[in-house]
């Protein structure tokens, strides 16, 4: 029941490691200077990377990660500053040096990648220029010689056609091609730190899994230790060979990247993993794991484990002081009293979930609620004041046809670009359909809300991607939900305030939160609210529009279990939006894969995430980073980025971008729909069984051997 | 870029156009009679229509507007009624003049504006800052005709440095009028002074924090390094617009700085022009005004567009 023995505290990297530590983390303390006074966002904290190693950085907003990472080199606001520690890279102490000094580690044996490329480039400056000015300033190179030197980084990071790229301007370039030129800069001296800083996280998923086989591959390529920041478990199962895991500015446990998979030894990090949806498509579902309360404000944390106030595991004695961070078994640290106590994260999510109910396979008996066929949004494209040519046309969705049942959610995914957005406005009216039928219960739906009546506005609601976009800033909470109430269900004003409490519980939120302002709010809660508000005029159909998107993982968790629980209470529909394939197959009983304006299969989410699979679904499922590390993906890559629905390629749509083309008869003809069993159906010119017999290995779930 | 400036020269056109109806049809309301101001208050009604049918006046109005706008663009702006001279060569000569003092004080406030809303965002939230931002907010509450005759009588009454009255021959060369230029200028750039001091303080405060900022610092490049190459290529951008723009203002919309000055610029014509109803001399004054203001902002939208390449390609 001891702490074990001090002696076990011999610091991260354990002994094991042949090859030396480059950057050393010891002890450090970052502290900002506030209105509130002095909050300490980063304490004590210790870490090594090796040579050739990538640390990764985990934790949730708010947890001092990048602090830690900018803090340790020393680029901190001009309210921070280091109040303790030591940090030192290939042994010498940055704490000592001057600001000339340290700007000549800068940029040359410190390179730091960022979590937006775009906002990252100077916007007025071409590429490559930005990317020579690291190689004049640290390598004394003359101008010609360091964009030689420029362009030979990109052609190094597979940068297609380096020349001309060098030639534009950062907005010229898509998200991807923009990381690429981030991630070259990094590395145009050999830096021995790379510092990634969330590099993926503004980008879609297939871009996603090209830039992290590219660093996957620098890795290897360049002697450079990472440290790689993110809150994304599954991608850090892509690139890391060690895992911190942070929870308000320290660190609750260090451990091997498959160790920590396997073995978690810390409460926080095995709630962490069950926050994620699993990769399991079978229609028996359960409940993601929920941490209750929120992380603690760093000027108010609790005296002893500073998880303790929301840790499953909790004893009297976790209240008492603050259990420091130990080496409890080789080079595995972890900052808990009862880490013998943490089960194993299976025996963990069977005790802290429950099973939810979903539709059988095969219910097709259930009724249509919604009906596209052949559904159309064209816009007027760009067209000149004084030019008389006639415009181009948008098609932005273009011949969508999906049901939505009664009861059940339709999961609707594809690469931004896709369309899958325009398809929910035009259910809901908000941005009319220029072709097709929209049927509710059989009858038409009339294009825009503007002439649909108040009794069909009422059964169709939606929840948007940002809910500080979506909310009033200036109207309370209950406003924003009694608003609905009294509008579509025409409930009196005092019985709009009663059925607003009543909403503010059933997404559990305190009843007090009635008369707060949004921004009095988290995102979380914000969002919670949005989804109140959707359910107040009872619809039938709510459309998610990526609700989750911008938030946390554990809210993430807990938004998805909310969702469920009030589909299962209401029998509501869902049209649930998303990028993240992992949400959208826990949540959804069909799925309509979408790429540029066009349904490219659809079908219960079992048959849709089995083989045989369309190609693009199987590209975008071998790209969705899975937070396990034994699981090994299919390297399906696609190329490029969607294109621009003014054109539209002739024949199938996805041709440009199919790692499957088989040529003249996929560039020139619309390919045929194919019916598999049950409503699975898939547009492809490759026949089924063909399919299937090609990706039969596109994920192979491992039983694993262990750490 | 040739189709923006085509497209922008379009709606420079038309700008003009739907100005010159406007200011053709608001003298051509004006209270007063043309006839009985030219032959007197006792002349016999006959000669007077016999003048009105001379002059076109007694045709509908559409007509006399498109006979005169024609005379315009063929470059006969008219004769001045009260000076009985060809209104062209007179405007001309009082632009030319206008132009000397509008650059005179573009001279002086542009480069120190750009300099002190720059010192100001780089110390931002010190008393640097404040000094410079209160310092410039307080001369754009002073009305010209306050802080000209503040600035009379300090630099020309009590110490004699500069001459109190800028009346200069209207066809004086720069050298000789430059003595004169100075205080006027000097009102006219206290006043401009703090709009360019805040735009340059806003868009440098905004662009500092900008990620790309942080990447070129983390690139280990020298402050003025950043400053210079990163900073300044983006932060000046807005402020260059809006000194664009000022260049119209400065041109056209100087007519107290030079009432106060006695200066023979064109505000100080188109005042005049307006006291005498002097409708030809109104006409051509105010529709040159607006073509410079059109031209001015023709130039801040050109400039902004090569500039920024974001703008450039679209």
């Amino acid at each position: 029941m001891d702490a074990p023995a001090a002696s076990a505290m011999s610091g991260p990297g354990g002994t094991a490691t042949a090859s030396r530590p480059v950057f050393e983390i010891e002890g450090l303390s970052i502290e900002y200077t506030t209105e509130l006074g002095m909050l300490p966002a980063v304490r004590n904290v210790s870490l090594r990377v090796h040579e050739h190693e990538s640390f990764g950085l985990v934790g949730e907003s708010g947890s001092g990660k990048s602090t830690l990472a900018m803090g340790a080199i020393r680029y901190l606001a001009a309210n921070g500053r280091v109040t303790a520690g030591s940090v030192r890279l290939n042994g010498v102490e940055l704490l000592d040096l001057s600001p000339r000094q340290l700007r000549a580690l800068w940029g040359s044996r410190i390179g730091v990648v960022y979590q937006s490329p775009l906002s990252a480039l100077n916007p007025s400056i071409v590429i490559g220029k930005q990317l020579a000015e690291v190689a004049r300033q640290h390598l004394g190179m003359e101008h010609a010689a360091a964009l030689a030197r420029a362009e030979g980084m990109l052609t190094k990071v597979a940068m297609p056609d380096p020349g001309a790229v060098m030639r534009r301007y950062p907005h010229q370039l898509s998200g991807g091609m923009l990381q690429r030129c981030v991630i070259a800069m990094a590395l145009m001296t050999d830096p021995s730190l790379l510092i990634m800083d969330e590099p993926t996280t503004a980008l879609d998923v297939t871009t996603q899994a090209v830039v992290l086989d590219l660093v996957a591959e620098l890795k290897r390529e360049f002697d450079s230790a990472i440290l790689y920041i993110t809150h994304d478990l599954g991608v850090i199962t892509k690139i890391c060979d060690r895992v911190g895991v942070m929870y308000a500015g320290e660190f609750m446990e260090q451990a091997a990247l498959r160790e920590l998979f396997h073995q978690p030894l810390h409460p926080y990090t095995l709630d962490l993993l069950g926050c994620v949806p699993h990769f399991d498509p079978t229609p028996q579902k359960r409940s993601l794991v929920t941490i209750p309360g929120a992380i603690p404000r760093v000027d108010e944390l609790p005296l002893g484990c500073i998880f303790a106030p929301r840790c499953r595991y909790v004893e009297k004695e976790c209240h008492a002081d603050r259990p420091p961070l130990v080496d409890v078994t080789d080079g595995h640290l972890s900052a808990c009293r009862r880490w013998r106590d943490v089960p194993p994260p299976a025996v963990h999510l069977r005790e802290a979930t429950e099973a939810v109910r979903m539709a059988e396979e095969g219910a097709a008996a259930a009724d249509v609620l919604v009906r596209a066929q052949g559904t159309e949004v064209h816009f007027k494209g760009p067209r000149g004041f004084f030019r008389g040519r006639t415009a181009r046309v948008i098609r932005a969705v273009d011949g969508v046809d999906l049901d939505v049942c009664v009861g059940q959610t339709l999961g609707v995914v594809g690469e931004s670009g896709s369309g899958k957005t325009t398809v929910a406005r035009a259910i809901i009216g908000l941005t009319p359909a220029t072709g097709g039928a929209i049927t509710l219960r059989g009858r038409r739906l009339p294009p825009s809300t503007g002439r649909r009546p108040r009794a069909t506005l009422k059964e169709i609601q939606m929840v948007f991607q940002n809910p500080d976009a979506s909310l009033n800033p200036t109207r309370s909470v209950g406003e924003a939900i009694s608003r609905p109430l009294v509008l579509l269900n025409g409930l009196s004003r005092q019985g709009a305030r009663a059925r607003a409490k009543e909403l503010l519980q059933a997404v559990s939120l305190p009843v007090s939160y009635f008369d707060r302002l949004p921004h009095e709010l988290s995102g979380g809660e914000k969002q919670r609210v949005a989804i109140a508000r959707a359910f107040a005029a009872e619809p039938e159909l709510i459309l998610c529009d990526e609700p989750i998107s911008s938030l946390d993982v554990s809210v993430q968790g807990s938004l998805m279990n909310l969702l469920m629980k009030l589909q299962v209470e209401k029998s509501t529909s869902y049209v649930f939006i998303s990028h993240d394939l992992s949400a959208v197959q826990h949540l959804s009983d069909a799925i309509a894969v979408v790429y540029l304006g066009r349904v490219m299969e659809l079908g219960t989410a079992v048959r849709v995430l089995t083989p045989p699979f369309h190609p693009y679904t199987e590209a975008l499922l071998s790209a969705v980073p899975l937070a396990d590390p034994d699981v090994v993906q299919q390297p399906i890559r696609l190329g490029g980025s969607v294109p621009s629905a003014m054109d539209v390629p002739p024949g199938c749509r996805f041709h440009p971008r199919c790692p499957r083309c088989l040529g003249d008869v996929c560039r020139e003809q619309e390919p045929p729909w194919r019916e598999g069993e049950g409503d699975h159906r898939l547009c492809c010119h490759i026949p089924l069984d063909e399919l299937a017999r090609l990706q039969a290995e596109t994920i192979v779930l491992d039983a694993g051997e262990g750490a | 870029m040739a189709r923006f400036i085509v497209r922008r020269l379009g709606f420079l056109v038309l700008t003009v156009f739907l100005s010159s109806m406007i200011i053709f049809w608001a003298t051509a309301v004006l209270p007063g009679d043309l006839a009985t101001m030219v032959l007197g208050r006792y002349a016999t009604e006959q000669a007077k229509a016999e003048l009105r049918h001379e002059l076109g006046l007694d045709q509908p109005i559409a007509a006399q507007y498109g006979r005169w706008l024609q005379d315009f663009v063929k470059g006969d702006w008219g004769t001045s009624v009260s000076t009985d001279t060809a209104v062209r060569p007179v405007v001309f000569q009082r632009l030319r003049n206008s132009l000397m003092l509008a650059s005179v004080a573009f001279a002086m406030y542009v480069p120190l504006g750009i300099l002190l809303g720059l010192i100001a965002a780089l110390r931002k939230n010190t008393w640097v800052d404040q000094t410079i931002s209160v310092g410039s907010l307080a001369f754009i509450g002073l009305p010209e005709f306050v802080s000209g005759v503040i600035l009379i009588t300090i630099f020309a009454v009590e110490l004699g440095w500069f001459p109190a009255q800028s009346a200069i021959a209207p066809d004086s060369s720069f050298v000789a009028a430059f003595p004169y230029l100075i205080l006027p200028a000097v009102t006219v750039a206290l006043t401009s002074l703090a709009y360019v001091v805040r735009m340059t303080r806003s868009s440098t405060v905004d662009v500092l924090q900008m990620d790309y900022v942080r990447t070129a610092n983390l690139k280990g490049l020298s402050p003025a390094r950043v400053l210079f190459t990163h900073v300044l290529r983006n932060s000046l951008l807005p402020t260059i617009t809006v000194v664009a723009i000022g260049i119209g203002w400065l041109i056209g919309g100087l007519i107290v700085t030079e009432a106060v000055y006695a200066y023979p610029g064109i505000g100080r014509l188109l005042l005049f022009a307006i006291q005498r109803r002097d409708l030809q001399l109104i006409q051509a004054t105010a529709l040159l005004i607006v073509i410079i203001y059109v031209v001015a902002n023709l130039i801040a939208d050109i400039m902004y567009a090569v500039l920024n390449p974001r703008i450039r390609y679209q």
